[in-house]
Protein backbone atom coordinates (compact mmCIF):
# COMPACT_ATOMS: atom_id res chain seq x y z
CA UNK A 1 0.00 0.00 0.00
CA UNK A 2 1.05 3.88 -0.98
CA UNK A 3 1.01 5.01 2.87
CA UNK A 4 2.68 2.39 4.36
CA UNK A 5 5.87 3.14 2.67
CA UNK A 6 8.61 5.55 4.00
CA UNK A 7 8.02 8.73 2.44
CA UNK A 8 9.98 11.69 3.28
CA UNK A 9 6.65 13.11 4.58
CA UNK A 10 5.93 9.99 6.33
CA UNK A 11 8.65 10.34 8.75
CA UNK A 12 8.16 13.67 9.00
CA UNK A 13 4.50 12.69 10.25
CA UNK A 14 6.36 10.25 12.73
CA UNK A 15 8.74 12.61 13.83
CA UNK A 16 6.50 15.33 14.82
CA UNK A 17 4.06 12.67 16.69
CA UNK A 18 6.88 11.81 18.35
CA UNK A 19 8.38 14.94 19.40
CA UNK A 20 4.74 16.04 20.61
CA UNK A 21 4.07 12.55 23.13
CA UNK A 22 7.61 13.34 24.23
CA UNK A 23 6.05 16.79 24.98
CA UNK A 24 3.14 15.72 26.49
CA UNK A 25 4.84 12.93 28.50
CA UNK A 26 7.70 14.97 29.79
CA UNK A 27 5.88 16.95 33.34
CA UNK A 28 4.85 12.87 34.27
CA UNK A 29 8.58 11.63 33.77
CA UNK A 30 9.51 14.85 35.55
CA UNK A 31 7.51 14.27 38.40
CA UNK A 32 8.16 10.44 38.79
CA UNK A 33 11.74 10.58 38.51
CA UNK A 34 11.94 13.21 40.97
CA UNK A 35 9.78 11.57 43.35
CA UNK A 36 13.08 9.44 43.49
CA UNK A 37 15.18 12.38 44.14
CA UNK A 38 16.43 13.14 47.86
CA UNK A 39 15.43 17.06 48.92
CA UNK A 40 19.03 17.71 48.74
CA UNK A 41 19.89 16.24 44.83
CA UNK A 42 16.91 18.84 43.57
CA UNK A 43 17.76 21.33 45.74
CA UNK A 44 21.35 21.45 44.47
CA UNK A 45 20.37 21.62 40.91
CA UNK A 46 16.96 21.99 38.88
CA UNK A 47 13.67 20.16 39.25
CA UNK A 48 14.54 17.96 35.55
CA UNK A 49 17.23 15.41 36.24
CA UNK A 50 17.96 11.99 36.76
CA UNK A 51 17.90 10.21 40.56
CA UNK A 52 21.16 9.65 41.64
CA UNK A 53 19.79 6.71 43.98
CA UNK A 54 16.20 5.69 44.15
CA UNK A 55 15.06 7.65 47.44
CA UNK A 56 12.35 5.41 47.76
CA UNK A 57 12.09 6.74 51.54
CA UNK A 58 10.05 9.93 49.24
CA UNK A 59 7.43 7.41 49.21
CA UNK A 60 6.80 6.25 52.49
CA UNK A 61 6.97 10.26 54.34
CA UNK A 62 4.55 11.54 51.14
CA UNK A 63 1.96 8.59 52.46
CA UNK A 64 2.38 8.60 56.33
CA UNK A 65 5.23 11.15 57.14
CA UNK A 66 5.15 14.41 56.38
CA UNK A 67 3.44 17.27 58.18
CA UNK A 68 0.15 19.61 57.11
CA UNK A 69 -0.21 21.94 60.02
CA UNK A 70 0.22 20.19 63.18
CA UNK A 71 -0.43 16.68 62.17
CA UNK A 72 2.05 14.38 60.78
CA UNK A 73 0.48 12.05 58.84
CA UNK A 74 1.31 12.24 55.52
CA UNK A 75 -0.88 11.76 52.41
CA UNK A 76 -3.14 8.62 53.42
CA UNK A 77 -5.97 10.27 55.56
CA UNK A 78 -7.32 12.18 53.08
CA UNK A 79 -6.52 9.62 49.92
CA UNK A 80 -9.18 7.39 52.89
CA UNK A 81 -11.31 11.06 53.04
CA UNK A 82 -11.49 10.97 49.17
CA UNK A 83 -12.06 7.14 48.92
CA UNK A 84 -14.75 7.50 51.60
CA UNK A 85 -16.52 10.33 49.05
CA UNK A 86 -15.87 9.10 45.71
CA UNK A 87 -16.51 5.41 45.97
CA UNK A 88 -20.37 5.89 48.13
CA UNK A 89 -20.97 9.34 45.68
CA UNK A 90 -20.11 7.35 42.29
CA UNK A 91 -22.54 4.34 43.54
CA UNK A 92 -25.34 6.71 44.72
CA UNK A 93 -25.28 8.77 41.42
CA UNK A 94 -24.71 6.31 38.79
CA UNK A 95 -27.81 3.96 40.44
CA UNK A 96 -29.99 6.91 40.68
CA UNK A 97 -29.05 7.99 37.22
CA UNK A 98 -29.90 4.39 35.87
CA UNK A 99 -33.12 4.45 37.41
CA UNK A 100 -34.14 8.27 36.40
CA UNK A 101 -32.82 8.04 32.68
CA UNK A 102 -35.00 4.73 32.61
CA UNK A 103 -37.87 6.02 33.65
CA UNK A 104 -37.15 9.41 31.36
CA UNK A 105 -36.47 7.69 28.26
CA UNK A 106 -38.72 4.00 28.13
CA UNK A 107 -41.55 4.95 30.72
CA UNK A 108 -42.93 8.83 30.49
CA UNK A 109 -44.10 10.37 32.81
CA UNK A 110 -46.16 13.97 33.28
CA UNK A 111 -43.65 16.71 33.13
CA UNK A 112 -40.44 14.41 32.41
CA UNK A 113 -39.21 16.61 29.60
CA UNK A 114 -39.04 19.52 32.09
CA UNK A 115 -37.69 17.85 34.55
CA UNK A 116 -35.17 16.27 31.98
CA UNK A 117 -34.21 19.64 30.92
CA UNK A 118 -34.04 21.43 34.46
CA UNK A 119 -31.63 18.61 35.58
CA UNK A 120 -29.68 18.90 32.63
CA UNK A 121 -29.24 22.43 32.96
CA UNK A 122 -26.84 21.24 35.93
CA UNK A 123 -23.91 20.25 32.85
CA UNK A 124 -23.67 23.79 32.53
CA UNK A 125 -24.22 26.44 35.55
CA UNK A 126 -21.39 27.36 37.22
CA UNK A 127 -20.48 25.84 40.62
CA UNK A 128 -20.24 29.36 41.61
CA UNK A 129 -24.08 29.59 41.76
CA UNK A 130 -24.24 26.78 44.23
CA UNK A 131 -21.78 27.88 46.66
CA UNK A 132 -23.39 29.98 48.93
CA UNK A 133 -26.23 27.81 48.96
CA UNK A 134 -24.79 24.50 50.07
CA UNK A 135 -23.08 26.03 52.60
CA UNK A 136 -26.30 27.14 54.17
CA UNK A 137 -27.91 23.72 53.43
CA UNK A 138 -24.93 21.54 54.92
CA UNK A 139 -24.78 23.97 58.25
CA UNK A 140 -28.71 23.33 58.47
CA UNK A 141 -28.72 19.56 58.10
CA UNK A 142 -25.27 19.40 60.27
CA UNK A 143 -23.44 17.85 57.03
CA UNK A 144 -20.95 21.03 56.80
CA UNK A 145 -17.49 19.82 57.44
CA UNK A 146 -18.33 16.45 57.01
CA UNK A 147 -17.23 13.35 54.42
CA UNK A 148 -21.30 12.65 54.26
CA UNK A 149 -22.07 16.55 53.09
CA UNK A 150 -19.60 15.98 49.92
CA UNK A 151 -21.06 12.82 48.98
CA UNK A 152 -24.35 14.46 49.30
CA UNK A 153 -23.13 17.24 47.07
CA UNK A 154 -21.46 14.97 44.60
CA UNK A 155 -24.50 12.45 44.49
CA UNK A 156 -27.28 15.01 43.56
CA UNK A 157 -24.87 17.11 41.01
CA UNK A 158 -23.73 13.99 39.84
CA UNK A 159 -27.29 13.30 38.46
CA UNK A 160 -27.17 16.04 36.20
CA UNK A 161 -24.32 13.47 34.36
CA UNK A 162 -25.56 10.23 35.02
CA UNK A 163 -29.29 10.78 33.94
CA UNK A 164 -27.91 12.12 30.98
CA UNK A 165 -25.68 9.71 30.15
CA UNK A 166 -28.40 6.73 30.58
CA UNK A 167 -30.93 8.28 29.07
CA UNK A 168 -28.97 8.55 26.00
CA UNK A 169 -28.25 5.15 25.71
CA UNK A 170 -32.03 3.73 26.85
CA UNK A 171 -33.46 6.06 24.38
CA UNK A 172 -31.93 3.12 21.89
CA UNK A 173 -33.91 -0.13 23.54
CA UNK A 174 -36.67 -0.81 21.53
CA UNK A 175 -40.16 -0.11 23.34
CA UNK A 176 -41.31 -3.06 21.72
CA UNK A 177 -39.47 -4.89 24.84
CA UNK A 178 -41.00 -3.06 27.61
CA UNK A 179 -44.32 -3.49 26.12
CA UNK A 180 -44.15 -7.31 26.09
CA UNK A 181 -43.36 -7.53 29.54
CA UNK A 182 -45.40 -5.37 30.42
CA UNK A 183 -47.99 -7.29 28.66
CA UNK A 184 -46.64 -10.20 30.93
CA UNK A 185 -47.40 -8.10 34.36
CA UNK A 186 -44.01 -6.75 35.07
CA UNK A 187 -43.44 -3.71 36.84
CA UNK A 188 -41.23 -0.58 37.10
CA UNK A 189 -38.60 -2.58 38.77
CA UNK A 190 -38.61 -5.59 37.39
CA UNK A 191 -38.54 -4.73 34.28
CA UNK A 192 -35.43 -2.46 35.28
CA UNK A 193 -34.10 -5.87 37.01
CA UNK A 194 -34.54 -8.11 34.45
CA UNK A 195 -34.48 -5.88 31.16
CA UNK A 196 -32.52 -3.07 31.34
CA UNK A 197 -29.99 -3.65 33.82
CA UNK A 198 -28.93 -6.59 32.22
CA UNK A 199 -28.51 -4.29 29.03
CA UNK A 200 -26.84 -1.52 30.18
CA UNK A 201 -23.43 -2.78 30.77
CA UNK A 202 -21.45 -0.45 28.73
CA UNK A 203 -23.38 2.70 29.59
CA UNK A 204 -22.90 2.04 33.38
CA UNK A 205 -19.03 1.97 33.10
CA UNK A 206 -18.71 5.14 31.31
CA UNK A 207 -20.74 6.59 33.79
CA UNK A 208 -18.81 5.30 36.46
CA UNK A 209 -15.53 6.19 35.25
CA UNK A 210 -16.56 9.43 34.77
CA UNK A 211 -17.89 10.17 37.74
CA UNK A 212 -15.15 8.79 39.18
CA UNK A 213 -13.02 10.73 37.63
CA UNK A 214 -14.68 13.88 38.61
CA UNK A 215 -15.43 13.77 42.19
CA UNK A 216 -11.72 12.44 42.64
CA UNK A 217 -10.32 15.41 40.89
CA UNK A 218 -12.96 17.95 42.47
CA UNK A 219 -11.34 20.60 44.14
CA UNK A 220 -13.67 23.76 44.76
CA UNK A 221 -16.37 22.15 46.51
CA UNK A 222 -13.89 19.92 49.00
CA UNK A 223 -12.10 23.29 49.45
CA UNK A 224 -15.14 25.00 50.53
CA UNK A 225 -17.17 22.76 52.72
CA UNK A 226 -14.37 20.89 55.09
CA UNK A 227 -11.24 22.03 56.51
CA UNK A 228 -7.98 20.10 58.13
CA UNK A 229 -9.05 16.21 58.79
CA UNK A 230 -11.98 15.74 56.32
CA UNK A 231 -9.85 17.42 53.44
CA UNK A 232 -9.97 15.42 50.44
CA UNK A 233 -6.74 14.58 48.72
CA UNK A 234 -6.72 17.42 45.77
CA UNK A 235 -7.56 20.24 48.89
CA UNK A 236 -4.97 18.59 50.89
CA UNK A 237 -2.14 18.78 48.76
CA UNK A 238 -2.90 22.22 48.35
CA UNK A 239 -2.23 23.08 51.48
CA UNK A 240 0.92 20.91 51.86
CA UNK A 241 2.22 23.01 48.96
CA UNK A 242 1.75 25.95 51.43
CA UNK A 243 2.82 24.60 54.35
CA UNK A 244 6.87 22.95 53.20
CA UNK A 245 6.77 26.61 51.11
CA UNK A 246 9.49 27.60 53.43
CA UNK A 247 11.32 24.36 53.69
CA UNK A 248 11.21 23.11 49.96
CA UNK A 249 10.55 18.56 49.90
CA UNK A 250 10.19 18.52 46.12
CA UNK A 251 10.47 14.83 46.33
CA UNK A 252 8.17 13.87 49.11
CA UNK A 253 6.07 16.60 47.19
CA UNK A 254 6.45 14.90 43.92
CA UNK A 255 6.05 11.49 45.27
CA UNK A 256 2.65 12.65 47.05
CA UNK A 257 0.93 14.23 43.90
CA UNK A 258 1.49 10.71 42.11
CA UNK A 259 0.03 8.85 44.68
CA UNK A 260 -3.15 11.59 44.65
CA UNK A 261 -3.30 11.13 41.06
CA UNK A 262 -2.38 7.46 40.75
CA UNK A 263 -6.38 6.18 41.00
CA UNK A 264 -7.54 8.28 38.08
CA UNK A 265 -4.53 7.16 36.12
CA UNK A 266 -4.83 3.73 36.44
CA UNK A 267 -8.99 3.95 35.94
CA UNK A 268 -7.76 6.07 32.97
CA UNK A 269 -5.21 3.26 31.83
CA UNK A 270 -7.72 0.07 32.31
CA UNK A 271 -11.10 1.79 30.94
CA UNK A 272 -9.66 4.44 28.26
CA UNK A 273 -11.96 3.58 26.28
CA UNK A 274 -15.44 4.09 27.76
CA UNK A 275 -13.09 7.21 29.48
CA UNK A 276 -13.20 9.08 26.19
CA UNK A 277 -16.50 7.59 25.33
CA UNK A 278 -18.12 9.47 28.50
CA UNK A 279 -15.98 12.83 27.09
CA UNK A 280 -17.44 12.41 23.83
CA UNK A 281 -20.76 11.10 24.93
CA UNK A 282 -21.05 14.74 27.28
CA UNK A 283 -20.04 16.80 24.51
CA UNK A 284 -22.14 15.73 21.53
CA UNK A 285 -25.13 14.98 22.73
CA UNK B 1 -51.06 -20.78 40.41
CA UNK B 2 -50.32 -17.59 42.28
CA UNK B 3 -52.15 -16.46 45.64
CA UNK B 4 -54.18 -13.48 44.62
CA UNK B 5 -52.82 -10.39 46.09
CA UNK B 6 -54.58 -8.00 48.58
CA UNK B 7 -56.16 -5.09 46.55
CA UNK B 8 -53.78 -2.43 47.24
CA UNK B 9 -54.65 0.99 45.40
CA UNK B 10 -52.99 1.52 42.49
CA UNK B 11 -50.93 4.58 43.80
CA UNK B 12 -50.14 2.90 46.65
CA UNK B 13 -48.67 0.01 45.13
CA UNK B 14 -46.67 2.50 42.52
CA UNK B 15 -45.32 4.46 45.78
CA UNK B 16 -41.69 2.71 45.64
CA UNK B 17 -41.69 3.70 41.97
CA UNK B 18 -42.36 7.20 42.22
CA UNK B 19 -40.68 7.82 45.04
CA UNK B 20 -37.15 6.66 43.21
CA UNK B 21 -38.26 8.09 40.01
CA UNK B 22 -39.34 11.19 41.47
CA UNK B 23 -37.34 12.05 44.62
CA UNK B 24 -33.94 12.46 42.87
CA UNK B 25 -34.69 14.33 40.21
CA UNK B 26 -36.96 16.72 41.81
CA UNK B 27 -34.03 16.97 44.31
CA UNK B 28 -31.77 17.32 41.22
CA UNK B 29 -34.18 20.25 39.75
CA UNK B 30 -35.30 21.89 42.60
CA UNK B 31 -31.11 22.48 43.95
CA UNK B 32 -30.55 24.03 40.30
CA UNK B 33 -33.29 26.49 40.62
CA UNK B 34 -33.85 27.33 43.64
CA UNK B 35 -29.65 27.95 44.76
CA UNK B 36 -29.66 30.09 41.59
CA UNK B 37 -32.96 31.83 42.25
CA UNK B 38 -31.29 32.17 45.82
CA UNK B 39 -27.91 33.77 44.90
CA UNK B 40 -29.53 35.97 42.30
CA UNK B 41 -31.34 37.45 44.97
CA UNK B 42 -28.30 37.93 47.30
CA UNK B 43 -26.59 39.63 45.03
CA UNK B 44 -29.28 42.54 45.23
CA UNK B 45 -29.12 42.14 48.88
CA UNK B 46 -26.84 44.43 51.30
CA UNK B 47 -25.52 41.07 52.71
CA UNK B 48 -21.89 40.65 54.42
CA UNK B 49 -20.75 37.84 56.69
CA UNK B 50 -24.47 36.63 56.67
CA UNK B 51 -27.35 36.57 54.17
CA UNK B 52 -29.64 39.44 55.27
CA UNK B 53 -33.24 40.12 53.57
CA UNK B 54 -33.09 44.22 51.84
CA UNK B 55 -32.64 45.87 48.47
CA UNK B 56 -29.22 47.58 47.14
CA UNK B 57 -30.00 47.16 43.86
CA UNK B 58 -27.52 47.00 41.73
CA UNK B 59 -25.15 48.24 44.51
CA UNK B 60 -22.99 44.84 44.45
CA UNK B 61 -22.71 44.85 40.69
CA UNK B 62 -21.13 48.31 40.19
CA UNK B 63 -19.02 47.81 43.15
CA UNK B 64 -17.61 44.38 41.52
CA UNK B 65 -17.32 45.72 38.27
CA UNK B 66 -15.40 49.00 39.70
CA UNK B 67 -13.22 46.67 41.40
CA UNK B 68 -9.43 46.44 40.09
CA UNK B 69 -9.46 42.68 41.14
CA UNK B 70 -12.70 41.93 38.83
CA UNK B 71 -11.53 44.27 35.97
CA UNK B 72 -7.94 42.45 35.86
CA UNK B 73 -9.77 38.54 36.24
CA UNK B 74 -11.92 40.00 33.20
CA UNK B 75 -9.49 41.41 30.71
CA UNK B 76 -7.71 38.09 31.84
CA UNK B 77 -10.89 35.57 31.15
CA UNK B 78 -10.78 37.14 27.17
CA UNK B 79 -7.17 36.82 27.16
CA UNK B 80 -7.26 33.58 28.86
CA UNK B 81 -10.34 32.21 26.70
CA UNK B 82 -9.29 33.42 23.54
CA UNK B 83 -5.96 32.67 23.46
CA UNK B 84 -6.67 28.95 25.30
CA UNK B 85 -9.92 27.88 22.77
CA UNK B 86 -7.96 28.84 19.68
CA UNK B 87 -4.61 27.37 20.47
CA UNK B 88 -6.11 24.12 22.04
CA UNK B 89 -8.67 23.91 19.18
CA UNK B 90 -5.26 24.17 16.81
CA UNK B 91 -3.44 21.75 18.79
CA UNK B 92 -6.12 19.14 19.24
CA UNK B 93 -7.13 19.41 15.04
CA UNK B 94 -3.37 18.94 14.10
CA UNK B 95 -2.87 16.04 16.70
CA UNK B 96 -6.17 14.46 15.08
CA UNK B 97 -5.01 14.95 12.18
CA UNK B 98 -1.46 13.09 12.56
CA UNK B 99 -3.24 10.65 13.91
CA UNK B 100 -5.69 10.05 11.03
CA UNK B 101 -2.48 9.26 8.75
CA UNK B 102 -2.88 5.53 9.51
CA UNK B 103 0.21 5.68 11.89
CA UNK B 104 1.56 2.57 13.61
CA UNK B 105 1.26 2.87 17.41
CA UNK B 106 -2.11 5.43 17.38
CA UNK B 107 -3.62 3.59 19.98
CA UNK B 108 -0.72 4.63 22.97
CA UNK B 109 -0.29 7.93 20.72
CA UNK B 110 -4.35 8.61 21.61
CA UNK B 111 -3.62 7.40 25.11
CA UNK B 112 -0.42 9.63 25.91
CA UNK B 113 -2.77 12.98 24.39
CA UNK B 114 -5.17 12.19 26.28
CA UNK B 115 -4.40 11.39 29.71
CA UNK B 116 -3.48 14.73 31.52
CA UNK B 117 -7.47 15.04 31.12
CA UNK B 118 -7.53 12.06 33.52
CA UNK B 119 -5.45 13.78 36.35
CA UNK B 120 -6.54 16.79 38.39
CA UNK B 121 -6.40 20.20 38.02
CA UNK B 122 -4.71 20.61 41.05
CA UNK B 123 -1.98 17.83 40.64
CA UNK B 124 -1.08 19.22 36.90
CA UNK B 125 -1.00 23.12 38.01
CA UNK B 126 1.49 21.82 40.91
CA UNK B 127 3.50 19.80 38.35
CA UNK B 128 3.77 23.01 35.47
CA UNK B 129 4.62 25.12 38.81
CA UNK B 130 7.30 23.80 39.06
CA UNK B 131 8.86 23.18 35.44
CA UNK B 132 8.06 27.14 35.00
CA UNK B 133 9.56 28.08 37.74
CA UNK B 134 12.81 30.07 37.11
CA UNK B 135 14.81 29.11 40.02
CA UNK B 136 13.19 24.92 39.77
CA UNK B 137 12.45 23.94 36.44
CA UNK B 138 13.02 24.79 32.03
CA UNK B 139 15.10 27.84 33.18
CA UNK B 140 17.47 26.44 36.01
CA UNK B 141 17.93 23.04 33.89
CA UNK B 142 19.36 25.16 30.58
CA UNK B 143 20.97 27.53 33.30
CA UNK B 144 22.99 24.58 34.94
CA UNK B 145 23.56 23.31 30.83
CA UNK B 146 26.03 26.25 30.60
CA UNK B 147 23.41 28.78 28.64
CA UNK B 148 23.37 31.19 32.00
CA UNK B 149 21.35 34.00 29.48
CA UNK B 150 18.37 31.81 28.93
CA UNK B 151 15.63 33.54 30.30
CA UNK B 152 11.91 31.87 30.86
CA UNK B 153 10.58 33.71 34.02
CA UNK B 154 7.08 33.77 32.75
CA UNK B 155 5.34 32.29 35.81
CA UNK B 156 6.50 35.56 37.83
CA UNK B 157 6.29 38.36 35.26
CA UNK B 158 3.07 40.18 35.96
CA UNK B 159 2.56 40.57 31.92
CA UNK B 160 3.39 36.84 30.74
CA UNK B 161 2.19 34.62 34.10
CA UNK B 162 -1.07 34.16 32.10
CA UNK B 163 0.10 32.62 29.27
CA UNK B 164 1.79 30.18 31.43
CA UNK B 165 -1.88 28.89 32.59
CA UNK B 166 -2.77 28.96 28.98
CA UNK B 167 0.60 26.80 28.43
CA UNK B 168 -0.89 24.09 31.41
CA UNK B 169 -4.44 24.13 29.81
CA UNK B 170 -3.26 23.50 26.33
CA UNK B 171 -1.18 20.50 27.74
CA UNK B 172 -4.69 19.99 30.10
CA UNK B 173 -7.23 19.70 27.52
CA UNK B 174 -6.51 20.00 23.64
CA UNK B 175 -6.35 15.98 24.17
CA UNK B 176 -10.30 16.71 24.58
CA UNK B 177 -10.20 18.46 21.31
CA UNK B 178 -7.67 15.74 19.73
CA UNK B 179 -10.88 13.08 20.18
CA UNK B 180 -13.63 14.85 18.93
CA UNK B 181 -11.72 16.08 15.42
CA UNK B 182 -10.85 12.41 15.01
CA UNK B 183 -14.24 11.14 15.63
CA UNK B 184 -15.09 13.66 12.89
CA UNK B 185 -12.27 13.44 10.80
CA UNK B 186 -13.04 9.17 10.91
CA UNK B 187 -16.68 9.70 9.87
CA UNK B 188 -16.17 11.82 6.38
CA UNK B 189 -17.40 9.43 3.67
CA UNK B 190 -14.66 7.47 2.37
CA UNK B 191 -16.20 7.25 -1.19
CA UNK B 192 -16.32 10.91 -1.52
CA UNK B 193 -12.64 11.35 -0.83
CA UNK B 194 -11.85 8.58 -3.20
CA UNK B 195 -13.88 9.91 -5.82
CA UNK B 196 -11.68 12.77 -5.47
CA UNK B 197 -8.63 10.95 -5.31
CA UNK B 198 -9.68 9.63 -9.19
CA UNK B 199 -10.44 13.24 -10.01
CA UNK B 200 -6.38 13.28 -9.40
CA UNK B 201 -6.43 15.74 -5.91
CA UNK B 202 -3.67 15.49 -3.48
CA UNK B 203 -4.15 15.06 0.03
CA UNK B 204 -3.82 19.02 0.66
CA UNK B 205 -6.66 19.27 -1.45
CA UNK B 206 -8.65 16.93 -0.11
CA UNK B 207 -8.22 18.12 3.49
CA UNK B 208 -8.79 21.35 2.53
CA UNK B 209 -11.83 21.25 0.03
CA UNK B 210 -13.70 17.90 1.26
CA UNK B 211 -12.29 16.99 4.82
CA UNK B 212 -11.95 20.16 7.40
CA UNK B 213 -14.94 21.91 6.03
CA UNK B 214 -16.96 18.98 7.48
CA UNK B 215 -15.64 19.71 10.72
CA UNK B 216 -17.07 22.84 11.46
CA UNK B 217 -19.93 21.57 13.80
CA UNK B 218 -17.06 19.64 15.70
CA UNK B 219 -15.42 22.81 15.92
CA UNK B 220 -17.86 25.08 16.66
CA UNK B 221 -18.67 21.96 19.68
CA UNK B 222 -15.21 22.25 20.95
CA UNK B 223 -14.89 25.70 21.20
CA UNK B 224 -18.20 26.36 23.24
CA UNK B 225 -17.08 23.45 25.83
CA UNK B 226 -13.68 24.59 25.78
CA UNK B 227 -15.07 28.58 26.25
CA UNK B 228 -17.44 27.01 29.11
CA UNK B 229 -14.00 25.36 31.00
CA UNK B 230 -12.14 28.80 30.49
CA UNK B 231 -14.78 30.59 32.29
CA UNK B 232 -15.44 28.13 35.01
CA UNK B 233 -11.56 27.61 35.64
CA UNK B 234 -10.39 27.78 39.55
CA UNK B 235 -8.09 24.77 40.14
CA UNK B 236 -5.75 25.11 37.78
CA UNK B 237 -4.89 28.71 38.92
CA UNK B 238 -5.33 27.84 42.26
CA UNK B 239 -2.58 25.26 41.92
CA UNK B 240 -0.18 26.94 39.59
CA UNK B 241 -0.16 30.82 40.25
CA UNK B 242 -3.17 31.09 42.84
CA UNK B 243 -3.41 34.37 41.20
CA UNK B 244 -0.48 35.93 41.18
CA UNK B 245 2.00 37.46 40.64
CA UNK B 246 0.15 39.92 42.33
CA UNK B 247 -3.09 39.89 41.24
CA UNK B 248 -2.05 39.22 37.71
CA UNK B 249 -3.38 35.91 36.99
CA UNK B 250 -6.84 36.23 38.78
CA UNK B 251 -9.97 35.09 36.71
CA UNK B 252 -13.87 35.50 37.92
CA UNK B 253 -13.91 31.85 39.62
CA UNK B 254 -11.23 33.01 42.21
CA UNK B 255 -12.79 36.52 42.39
CA UNK B 256 -16.00 34.86 43.16
CA UNK B 257 -14.15 32.58 46.18
CA UNK B 258 -12.29 35.30 47.49
CA UNK B 259 -15.08 38.02 47.73
CA UNK B 260 -17.37 35.02 49.92
CA UNK B 261 -15.18 32.79 51.62
CA UNK B 262 -12.12 34.90 52.34
CA UNK B 263 -13.90 38.75 52.55
CA UNK B 264 -17.05 37.33 53.80
CA UNK B 265 -18.70 39.95 51.04
CA UNK B 266 -21.36 37.65 49.99
CA UNK B 267 -23.50 39.96 48.44
CA UNK B 268 -20.31 40.99 46.12
CA UNK B 269 -19.51 37.47 45.60
CA UNK B 270 -23.17 36.37 44.68
CA UNK B 271 -22.95 39.33 42.06
CA UNK B 272 -19.78 38.46 40.93
CA UNK B 273 -21.00 34.82 40.86
CA UNK B 274 -23.95 36.08 38.41
CA UNK B 275 -21.71 37.97 36.21
CA UNK B 276 -19.75 34.67 35.92
CA UNK B 277 -23.42 32.90 34.76
CA UNK B 278 -23.77 35.72 32.37
CA UNK B 279 -20.77 35.78 31.09
CA UNK B 280 -21.11 31.62 30.24
CA UNK B 281 -25.04 32.89 29.09
CA UNK B 282 -23.44 34.96 26.48
CA UNK B 283 -21.47 31.81 24.65
CA UNK B 284 -24.09 29.22 25.60
CA UNK B 285 -27.17 30.88 24.37
CA UNK B 286 -25.98 31.77 20.75
CA UNK B 287 -25.01 28.00 20.63
CA UNK B 288 -28.24 26.94 21.88
CA UNK B 289 -30.05 28.93 19.04
CA UNK B 290 -27.55 27.45 16.43
CA UNK B 291 -28.15 23.71 17.65
CA UNK B 292 -31.59 24.36 17.35
CA UNK B 293 -31.39 25.87 13.80
CA UNK B 294 -29.50 22.62 12.93
CA UNK B 295 -31.77 20.49 14.40
CA UNK B 296 -34.82 22.25 12.24
CA UNK B 297 -33.16 22.10 8.96
CA UNK B 298 -32.02 18.22 9.59
CA UNK B 299 -35.72 17.61 10.00
CA UNK B 300 -36.64 19.39 7.43
CA UNK B 301 -33.86 17.95 4.90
Amino acid sequence: MRERSFTPSRILIYLAVSLIAVAWLAPLAVVVLNSLRTNEEIAQGSMIGWPQHLAWANYAAAWSGFCVAETCAGIRPYMLNSALVTIPATIFSTLLGAIAGYAISLWRFRGDTWIYGIVTLGLFLPQQMRLLPWTIVLRDIGLINTLAGLVLIHTIQGLSFTTLFCRNYYVAIPHELIRAARIDGAGFFRIFWRIILPLSGPILIVTVIWQFTHIWNEFLYGVTFTTGQQQPVTAALIALSAAVADIPQHGVQSAAVIIAALPTLLIYLLGGKYFVRGLTAGAVK
Amino acid sequence: MRPARPALPEWVRRLPEYLMIWVPLLLSAAHLVSFSLWTIWISFTPSTLIPVTGWVGLRNYSAVAASRNWQIAFDNLLLFGSAFVVLSAATGLILAILLDQRIRGENVLRSIFLYPLAVSFVVTGTVWSWLLNPGLGIQKLVHDLGWTSFRFDWLIDRDMAIWTIVIAAIWQSSGFAMALFLAGLRSVDADIIKAAQIDGAGPVRIYRRIILPSLWPITITVVVIQLQFAISTFDLVRALTNGGPGIATQLPALVVYDLMFQRSLLGRGAAAAVLMLLILLAVLLPYAAWRYAQRRRAAYA
